[in-house]
């Protein structure tokens, strides 16, 4: 496997009871790469997602994390060793200050159960690192204000940050830009395009526009399986993508919330 | 163990598991509809037994059917009762957090405990079945079982498959099918969510009463006895799972079988088998069996 | 007229923030010398069950963890202590308090890692329904006098050699034994709460699935707390023993957990000092619901007001008696005036 394939999903299937949510599906996520996962409602997007980050077992195939079998690992496992989450529901500590949000997530790396002298807002490591995190996220200004009082935007940047204060190889990002508004949709978009330096990015997103313009791969399904898997202008020209989205409706592709 | 024994054991197992299958399938519909933890629940179970009591002189007063009609007053009144306590009590406990809702309960049992003694006393009642029903029969030609064992039964079993209609045949039954699974569609059907729960909260207050009244003339009648109830239904609801009538049923029975052989081979643990079976199904499938959605 | 800051060094200042803590120290450590026998008793009960509420709060409000079955390590470590106190004159504390805190820790393990395997709802129940079960233990079985309890033959004293240090059979050493636990007890808590396991055990109970999402192991930092819990919840059976020298499966019984658990909702989850205000406000609470002298011949029924106290104190003041002054002071603040 070349050095730069973070995360892989081989023939990833996810069964519950009679349904098949996933079926062999397969991806990999690159280096450098923003790579989107599109697909209509109750494609299996949200289970895929799940499957990697380790929320969800797998009923067949395998995962790879930096070449290694990470299948039977449980999430906490994988995201120590290089996977950060976001989610479709902002996950943060509404009580506490931005700043805090992002020390206590790095803190899962310097973890020190047992020293119970050193004060934990005191930790060096874990403050260095969320610090870093909080200026990729451009929240550097509102580092000292309690999580729950900032805007909607704010918080999903504040999900993005705190992803970042572990200081990931592969992010699984599910929408994002969920609930977002257009002004601040420049800002979001800005920062998921930077976060791929360094970094395989995965991006759950209905926003089409949004894929199109930062994506560099793309991944479409349908139904749990993967139909087509390419570039931004070849998924365009697809027939088969064209016929799953605009088939036998006409209904124009909008943002809409996801039960996949 | 004989075949007979072997029988008598099995009714009584049965006859076990179905009433506290009345108590538990309420609980269970409160938990999983109305989203609150309900510890007063064996304090109802309680007030059907000392309402049988209350009641008896009037039934064996009016023969040949008072005791019928004593059971249907009971109803209607625990009906009305559950009805004013969850207008009253209940609607405030909705959206608070699961140890507000414990601790308000728990608050509960102790006033409806202290109210029962002070009008009813603390003393130990036994409430006689009527005649046509305190008779026994021959089972295998050295046992014999008592007629009330079977009667409680069978009333149990008619209960049970009564609920099983309501819940799948009636408007009613796909409400809280509904409701159970996601509560906030249900409203913005246009279905009246108050309503709704005000009946599925008299009909587990009701289910609760009417087990204790039928119990009475078997237990008799005691302080305190809604709490080894209230507890053995926790049990239940958490093997069967939160929400599932079903659930209720086979854990119900589950438990009904365990407590009764339990007793007949390892009396001085007998107690604890049920807990140990808990334990056992809880390394197996922490969310229950029939867990709904 | 304003008057003149004064300048306080920060250090001082940081110091003094402490103050009501230790006036209460210091009127708790004077108490003795200027109450009665049966007062100086009651506080000793109240500080028991502080110490008991402070265990619990390690796992409410330092965890999101409710457990409505806490009463089966108190019970299970006076028990202990009863069970494993040699029946000689004097039973060396060295010996006996060491084993009777492992086997509450032991038993909270094991108890806490079935538990655990569930969530919200579920959880509450299970440990109800363990507690339940450890209840049955000792009231069904001939183990330790079944439900008649069993007596403490000796109270237990720390000695090197021929030299008594602590003999808890002497009332007063027994009371400042029991503060100094408290205290230590306290202090450990607050210590861990501002430690990174505390930040980290805050963290699951404010979002767990974000918790794991960044790589905590969520399920051994729960069963830690458990455990923690069961042992410190040990110590304050294991002094209801001595000090009563006698137990009971009643310790065990449901409504001590409902109790202990009433205590930390008056005082104020997610506070220490919550806990302990707890415990003195349930025990003068219950002192006069089941006081003749306020209630007459109805007082035998002081179950129904403490009841519907209960119900009052939850639903008007949720945040328990620890949040008073801040509700207060918004009371009291001006309305501001349109234009």
């Amino acid at each position: 496997m070349p050095d730069d394939t973070l995360l892989t999903a081989s023939d990833v299937s996810r069964r519950f009871g009679g349904l098949t949510a996933v079926d062999r599906a397969s991806i990999a996520l690159v280096r450098g790469e923003v790579h989107a996962v599109i697909g209509t409602n109750g494609a299996g997007k949200s289970t895929l997602v799940n499957v990697l980050s380790g929320e969800i077992a797998a009923s067949s195939g395998r995962v790879h994390l930096h070449g290694r079998d990470v299948t039977h690992w449980p999430q906490p496992r994988r995201s120590r060793a290089g996977i950060g989450r976001s989610y479709q529901r902002t996950t943060i500590f509404r009580n506490a200050t931005v700043f805090e949000n992002c020390r206590l997530a790095a803190q899962a790396h310097f973890q020190h159960p047992l020293d119970l002298w050193t004060r934990a807002q005191r930790c060096p490591q874990s403050r260095e690192q969320a610090e870093q995190a909080i200026e990729q996220a451009g929240l550097t200004a509102q580092a000292q204000r309690v999580a729950g009082t900032l805007s909607h935007g704010q918080k999903r940047q504040l999900e993005i940050a705190m992803c970042l204060a572990t200081a990931p190889t592969v992010l699984l990002l599910d929408e994002p830009l969920a609930g977002i508004g257009p002004d601040e949709t420049e800002r979001m978009l800005a920062l998921l395009a930077g976060l791929k330096r360094g970094r395989a990015v995965l991006l759950v997103e209905h926003d089409m526009d949004a894929v199109f313009r930062i994506a560099d791969r793309i991944t479409v399904m349908v139904n749990g399986t993967v139909i087509a898997s390419a570039e931004p202008g070849a998924i365009r020209g697809n027939a088969a993508v064209q016929a799953a989205y605009l088939g036998d409706s006409c209904e124009p592709m909008t943002a809409l919330p996801a039960n996949a | 163990m004989d075949l007979a024994v072997f029988l008598v054991q099995c009714l009584n197992a049965i006859q076990y598991g179905l009433l506290l299958f009345l108590v538990a399938s309420g609980l269970t519909l409160i938990f999983g509809i109305l989203g609150i933890i309900n510890l007063a629940h064996g304090s109802f179970y309680m007030i059907g037994a000392y309402l049988a009591y209350a009641l008896a002189p009037w039934a064996a007063a009016n023969v040949g059917g008072g005791f019928f009609v004593a059971l249907g007053i009971g109803i209607v009144l625990s009906i009305a009762f559950g009805y004013v306590l969850e207008w009253a009590f209940v609607s405030y406990l909705y959206e608070r957090e699961h140890l507000q809702q414990v601790l308000m309960t728990y608050g509960l049992i102790l006033v409806l405990e202290e109210l029962r003694s002070i009008l009813a006393g603390d003393d130990v009642h036994g409430v006689a079945p009527p005649a046509w029903l305190a008779g026994t029969v021959p089972l295998g030609g050295v046992m014999t079982y008592a007629v009330y064992r079977l009667f409680m039964s069978g009333v149990c079993m008619a209960v049970a498959l009564a609920l099983y209609l309501v819940i799948t045949r009636t408007r009613v039954g796909m409400a809280i099918r509904a409701g159970a699974s996601n509560r906030e569609m249900v409203q913005a059907l246009g279905i009246d969510i108050r309503l709704l729960y005000r009946i599925v909260f008299a009909g587990g207050v009701a289910l609760a009463v009417f087990a204790g009244m039928i119990a009475a003339p078997a237990s008799s009648v005691y302080p305190g006895m809604g709490n080894q109830v209230l507890i053995l239904s926790f049990v239940v609801v958490v093997i069967g799972g939160i929400g599932s009538v079903r659930g209720a049923l086979t854990a119900s029975l589950l438990v009904g079988f365990v407590d009764t052989f339990g007793k007949v081979f390892m009396p001085q643990i007998a107690g604890l088998l049920v807990y140990v079976l808990m334990a056992a199904i809880l390394l197996w499938r922490p969310e229950g069996l029939f867990r709904t959605a | 007229m304003k008057l003149p800051r004064i300048a306080i060094p920060p250090a001082i200042g940081r110091l003094l923030k402490f103050w009501p803590l230790a006036a209460a120290l210091v009127v708790l450590a004077l108490f003795p010398h200027i109450g009665g026998g049966f007062y100086v008793d009651l506080v000793l009960t109240t500080m028991i069950l502080a110490i008991f509420a402070l265990s619990l709060e390690l796992l409410v409000g330092g965890t999101g963890l409710v457990s409505f079955g806490h009463a089966a390590f108190f019970g299970i470590a006076a028990y202990a202590t009863v069970l494993l106190s040699a029946k000689t004159d004097a039973p060396s504390l060295a010996w006996l308090l060491p084993p009777v805190l492992a086997i509450a820790a032991i038993a909270a393990c094991v108890i806490g890692a079935l538990c655990l395997r569930t969530r919200g709802i579920y959880f509450i129940m299970v440990t109800l329904a363990f507690a339940q079960m450890t209840y049955f233990v000792f009231h069904d079985t001939s183990l330790a006098g079944g439900s008649d309890g069993l007596y403490l033959y000796a109270k237990p004293r720390l000695a090197i050699g021929d030299v008594t240090l602590l003999d808890l059979g002497r009332p007063m050493t027994l009371y400042y034994a029991t503060l100094g636990c408290l205290v230590v007890v306290y202090a450990l808590l607050a210590l861990i709460g501002r430690a990174r396991f505390g930040q980290a055990l805050a963290g699951i109970k404010s979002n767990e699935q974000r918790m794991r999402a960044s790589g905590f192991s969520t399920y051994p930092y729960k069963l830690a707390a458990f455990t923690l819990a069961g042992a410190l919840a040990g110590v304050a059976g294991f002094l209801h023993a001595v000090k009563d020298g006698f137990v009971n499966p009643e310790i065990l019984a449901w409504h001590q957990s409902g109790a202990v658990l009433l205590t930390l909702i008056l005082g104020g989850i997610g506070t220490l000092r919550g806990p302990v205000l707890g415990a003195f406000v349930f025990v003068l609470l219950k002192e006069v619901f089941q006081s003749e002298a306020v209630f007459g011949a109805f007082a035998r029924h002081w179950q129904l007001p403490l009841g519907l106290a209960i119900i009052a104190c939850v639903a008007l003041m949720p945040n328990g008696v620890v949040a008073l002054p801040a509700r207060f002071r918004r009371l009291r603040m001006p309305i501001p005036h349109a234009g």
